[in-house]
C-alpha cells in the first residue's frame, strides 16, 4: 500500500502531468488562457486575485525552499533549527493567509456573481474542490502542526522533504512518506492528484507567466504566414486522372 | 531608410449618413459569435457624443496609448514592463462590460409558446451574460442622433476646454458621424502592451493581428488601445480586433466594411514610410506637431530613391506601383485634405479622416446666405469657432490651422465645381486662394465626389509564393485541408478550446464535402443511392432494409435483384438511383 501511494500515484500523476501539457499545448494553444472575468466584474477580482496569486507565488516559493534545500545546507550556513522554524512559519502562514483569503474572495465572488458562475465550467469546480483542499490541508500543516504541535512533534525536513527529493532523484523511499503525519500525507496525496488535473484545467496559465516582456522590443512585426492565403490552402492546379 | 508598406484607409466625414451598414456587416461578417457579443470592429459614432465604449477618449482615466515621461521619452501611458508584469493579476484599467454596453437578446420562444390569452405575450430582453431578464438601458449607438442633446454630448470628453463657447441648445447644434475602425497604427499601443508578444504587426501590409495560439488573455492590450479596439471574447478568453479584412486584401478585395459602405466614402490603398522615423516621430514634443511628423514619415512613391529603397526592401513592383496610384497617399500628402484620429495619442494611426465640412455648411444655409460661395463658407470657417475648435480636438490635438485649412480646400472645392457644373466659366482665383490649381482641384474632385470603386480601392494582391503547396510534395500534413481531421470542433475544455474556427466559416459544410469525395461533385456511391422523394416503391434500394435471412450474402447486388422480384425489379445494370439521384441534384 505504501508502496502503491507513495510511488506508483506519485509518479502517474507526474507522467500525466508532463505528457498532459506536452499533449494541452499541441492540440489546444487556442485554449490556452487564463480566461479571465475581470470583464463581468472588477470590484471583487481586483481584491481577490493579487491576495490569493501574490500568497500563491509565497507559498510556492517557500515550498521550493523547504522540499528542494536540505537540512544540511542551512546548517552548514549557520541556521539552526530553530530559526529556520521560525522563519519558515511566519513567512509560510503570512503567504498562506494571503492566498486563503483571496481564495475565499474569488470563491465567494465566483458563487454569486451570475455572469462569472455561469461561466464556470464543470472541470473549473474539480480544479477549485482540489486547489482548495490542498491549501487548507496546507494550512492545517503549519498551524496544527508546526504551531500547536497537535500530533506530536514532527520535522518535515527529516521526512517528506527528503522523500520528495528521493522522488525527483528517480529512487522514491516510500517509508519517509508512510511515517509522516496523516495530514503531511493527506496535503501531498491531494497536491499530486491536483498536479495531474492540471494540464486539463485553465490552471495551465502559470505556465505562460509572460517573462519574455521584458526583454522584448515593444513592437513585435512578423512575416504573412506563406503557406496560405486566407483561411484555405490553395488548390492543387490540376485534378488527378482516374484512380 | 528601411522603407515599410502600410495598407491604410482614409473615411470622408462628408459623406458619412450614419446609416451604420459598416457595422453591420462586419459584425455579421467576424464577430457573430457567443463571447463577442458586444464587440463591434466597426462602429459608428454620433459627434459630439460619448463614443463606444462610453468616453473612450478619456485618457486621464483610462490610460491608453503612449505619452512622453519627464526625460522626454516614449512610454506606455498606463505604466511600462514592470508595472504591466506587477498588476497583471487584475489590470487596473479593464473597461467593464457596462463601459460597453451589455449585451442582449430577446425571450422569443414566448410569442410562439405562450398560450392564448387576451394580451399579447411580450418577449423579454434576456442577458447574454447573465441570462437574466434585464432592462436595455445602453448599446454602441445608444446616442446615435442625440449629438445636441444636453445628456449625451455634453459628456464628450472632447468638448473639455471648448465648453463655455458650446451652446447646447437645440437650433444651435452641430453634428455628423464617424466610423470607427482598428486604427492598424505604424506605433500600436496595443501591441506594446500585450505581455505575451501575441500581437504583431504584419511586415508585409502593417495589419495589426492578434495571433489567437498564443493570446493567453491577459487583457493588457484592451487597455493599451487608447481607441479601445481591441476587444476581449469573454467565451474563448482571447483578446480580438479588426482584421482590416486580410483575407480580403490579400486577395485584391477591399474591407467588408468599405465595399459595403453605401456613402462610397471609404478609400483603401498603400502608404509607403521610413519605419526607422516612426519612433522619433511620435516622440516629438509638441502635440501639434505630431500631425506633420507623421506625414514626414511617408514616403513619395514616385520618387527614384524610394522605389529603389523599396525594392531593396523586398516589396514587389507591383506593389510600389499601387502605391503610386494609391488613394490614400493623394488624400494625406497631394491634396493633404485627410487628417489622422488623435493624434496626440503618438500611436501613429493609419486611419485617417477627411474631416466634415457639412456643419460649417449648415449654419450658413440656416442664415438664408448662399452656402456654396466660397466668399461665405471661407468667413464662416473663420467665425464658426465650436465646429472647427471641436474637430480640432479629434484630429489634430486641438491645432486648429490645419483643420481650418483643409475645410477651406473643401469649401474652394464646392464653389469651384459649381462653376463648372452650372457651364460658367472655371474661376481659378478660387483654388489658388487655398494653394492649388484648377486641375488638381478637379482631380481632387474626382476622387472624393465621383469616387470610382475602382479609384477608391487600389489593393495590390498578396504575393504568396505557392509553388510549393501547388506541386502537391508530401511533406505538409495531408489532414490539413478545410474540415480535415485537424479542423476546428468544440474541444474538451468547452467551446473555447480547440483549433479556432476557420475564417470562412459560412462554406465549411461545402468544402468539407468537396474535399472529402473523391470526384467532383459526388461520392462515389451516389450511383446507388435512392432519394425517397421520389422512389416509387417498387425495387429495394441497397441498404434501405437489412439483409434477408436467406438470402446469400455474397452475391453482388443482392438487394437490388434479390428483392420482391417480378415486375418490380430493375434488371441488373440498371442502376435505378442514376435517376434519383440527378433528381435530387
Amino acid at each position: 500500500m505504501d508502496q502503491f501511494l507513495w510511488v506508483v500515484v506519485p509518479y502517474l500523476c507526474l507522467a500525466v502531468f508532463v505528457v498532459g501539457h506536452f499533449w494541452r499545448y499541441r492540440y489546444d494553444k487556442f485554449g490556452w488562457t487564463t480566461r479571465s472575468s475581470q470583464l463581468y466584474e472588477d470590484r471583487l477580482l481586483r481584491l481577490g486575485s493579487p491576495l490569493f496569486h501574490f500568497g500563491m507565488l509565497g507559498v510556492v516559493g517557500g515550498h521550493i525552499i523547504g522540499l528542494l534545500v536540505p537540512r544540511s545546507w542551512t546548517e552548514a550556513v549557520g541556521i539552526d533549527d530553530h530559526l529556520y522554524h521560525y522563519v519558515a512559519v511566519i513567512g509560510g502562514l503570512l503567504a498562506g493567509i494571503l492566498a486563503v483569503v483571496g481564495m475565499v474572495i474569488l470563491i465567494y465572488r465566483r458563487r454569486t456573481v451570475g455572469p462569472v458562475f455561469s461561466a464556470t465550467t464543470p472541470m473549473d469546480k474539480v480544479m477549485y474542490a482540489f486547489l482548495a483542499v490542498v491549501i487548507v490541508l496546507g494550512m492545517w500543516n503549519t498551524i496544527a502542526g508546526s504551531i500547536f504541535t497537535i500530533g506530536g512533534e514532527y520535522n518535515y525536513r527529516e521526512g517528506v522533504s527528503v522523500w520528495y527529493r528521493s522522488f525527483l532523484a528517480f529512487q522514491p523511499d516510500a517509508a519517509l512518506m508512510a511515517a509522516a503525519p496523516i495530514g503531511f500525507q493527506l496535503h501531498a496525496l491531494t497536491a499530486f492528484l491536483l498536479f495531474a488535473l492540471w494540464p486539463f484545467t485553465r490552471l495551465v496559465h502559470v505556465f505562460s507567466a509572460p517573462l519574455g516582456y521584458v526583454t522584448r522590443p515593444y513592437i513585435v512585426y512578423r512575416s504573412r504566414d506563406d503557406v496560405q492565403l486566407g483561411s484555405h490552402r490553395p488548390r492543387q492546379g490540376w485534378e488527378r486522372v482516374g484512380r | 531608410m528601411r522603407v515599410m508598406a502600410q495598407m491604410a484607409m482614409v473615411m470622408n466625414l462628408d459623406k458619412c449618413i450614419g446609416c451604420h451598414t459598416c457595422s453591420v456587416t462586419c459584425k455579421q461578417a467576424w464577430t457573430n459569435r457567443t463571447g463577442t457579443e458586444y464587440v463591434w470592429f466597426n462602429n459608428v459614432e454620433t459627434r459630439p457624443g460619448l463614443g463606444y465604449p462610453r468616453t473612450y477618449e478619456d485618457q486621464e482615466e483610462w490610460k491608453g496609448g503612449w505619452e512622453l515621461n519627464k526625460r522626454g521619452r516614449l512610454t506606455l501611458r498606463a505604466g511600462g514592463r514592470w508595472k504591466k508584469l506587477a498588476t497583471i493579476f487584475s489590470n487596473p484599467k479593464l473597461p467593464s462590460i457596462q463601459d460597453y454596453y451589455e449585451p442582449w437578446t430577446y425571450d422569443y420562444e414566448t410569442l410562439t409558446s405562450s398560450p392564448a390569452s387576451e394580451n399579447f405575450p411580450v418577449a423579454r430582453a434576456k442577458s447574454l451574460i447573465s441570462g437574466k431578464d434585464m432592462n436595455v438601458e445602453w448599446s454602441a449607438n445608444w446616442d446615435d442622433d442625440l449629438g445636441g442633446s444636453r445628456e449625451h454630448a455634453a459628456r464628450d470628453v472632447m468638448l473639455k476646454g471648448i465648453e463655455d463657447k458650446v451652446k447646447m441648445e437645440f437650433e444651435e447644434t452641430f453634428m455628423f458621424y464617424l466610423p470607427r475602425i482598428c486604427e492598424h497604427c505604424l506605433n500600436p499601443s496595443c501591441a506594446a502592451s500585450c505581455p505575451s508578444g501575441a500581437i504583431y504587426k504584419r511586415s508585409e501590409d502593417g495589419i495589426v493581428l492578434v495571433d489567437q495560439d498564443r493570446c493567453r488573455g491577459w487583457r493588457m492590450c484592451v487597455s493599451g488601445c487608447p481607441y479601445k479596439k481591441v476587444y476581449f471574447n469573454h467565451r474563448t478568453g482571447k483578446a480580438e480586433k479588426c482584421t482590416f479584412c486580410y483575407p480580403r486584401i490579400e486577395v485584391g478585395i477591399p474591407t467588408v466594411c468599405s465595399e459595403t459602405c453605401v456613402g462610397r466614402l471609404r478609400y483603401i490603398g498603400l502608404v509607403l514610410y521610413d519605419a526607422d522615423k516612426v519612433l522619433e516621430a511620435a516622440a516629438v514634443e509638441d502635440d501639434h506637431a505630431l500631425y506633420d511628423a507623421q506625414r514626414a514619415c511617408f514616403l513619395d512613391p514616385d520618387d527614384p530613391e524610394v522605389q529603389r529603397a523599396a525594392e531593396s526592401a523586398g516589396i514587389p513592383a507591383d506593389w510600389v506601383e499601387a502605391a503610386k496610384r494609391s488613394p490614400v497617399w493623394a488624400l494625406i500628402n497631394k491634396y493633404e485634405v485627410a487628417l489622422p484620429l488623435h493624434p496626440e495619442y503618438r500611436t501613429m494611426p493609419m486611419v485617417w479622416y477627411i474631416p466634415p465640412l457639412s456643419p460649417v455648411v449648415d449654419v450658413i444655409k440656416d442664415t438664408g446666405h448662399d452656402a456654396e460661395d466660397h466668399g461665405n463658407l471661407f468667413a464662416a470657417i473663420d467665425a464658426l469657432r465650436i465646429p472647427v475648435e471641436y474637430l480640432a480636438n479629434l484630429f489634430t490635438a486641438g491645432d486648429v490651422e490645419p483643420v481650418d485649412r483643409v475645410l477651406r480646400k473643401l469649401g474652394a472645392m464646392r464653389s469651384y465645381m459649381r462653376d463648372i457644373n452650372l457651364g460658367r466659366d472655371p474661376d481659378d482665383s478660387i483654388p489658388a486662394k487655398v494653394g492649388m490649381d484648377g486641375e488638381t482641384m478637379y482631380d481632387m474632385f474626382r476622387l472624393l465626389a465621383i469616387a470610382k470603386y475602382e479609384d477608391r480601392y487600389v489593393i495590390p494582391t498578396a504575393h504568396a509564393e505557392q509553388a510549393h503547396a501547388l506541386e502537391e510534395l508530401a511533406t505538409e500534413c495531408s489532414l490539413d485541408f478545410d474540415g480535415g481531421p485537424g479542423m476546428y470542433e468544440s474541444g474538451p475544455f468547452g467551446e473555447g478550446s480547440g483549433r479556432p474556427t476557420p475564417v470562412a466559416v459560412e462554406n465549411f459544410q461545402m468544402l468539407r464535402d468537396r474535399q472529402l469525395s473523391d470526384t467532383l461533385a459526388a461520392p462515389d456511391d451516389k450511383s446507388t443511392r435512392v432519394n425517397l422523394l421520389n422512389w416509387d416503391g417498387k425495387g429495394v434500394p441497397t441498404g434501405m432494409f437489412p439483409p434477408r435471412p436467406d438470402a446469400q450474402p455474397d452475391v453482388p447486388d443482392a438487394g437490388l435483384t434479390g428483392g420482391t422480384g417480378g415486375q418490380g425489379s430493375h434488371p441488373p445494370g440498371d442502376r435505378p438511383g442514376e435517376d434519383s439521384g440527378r433528381g435530387k441534384g
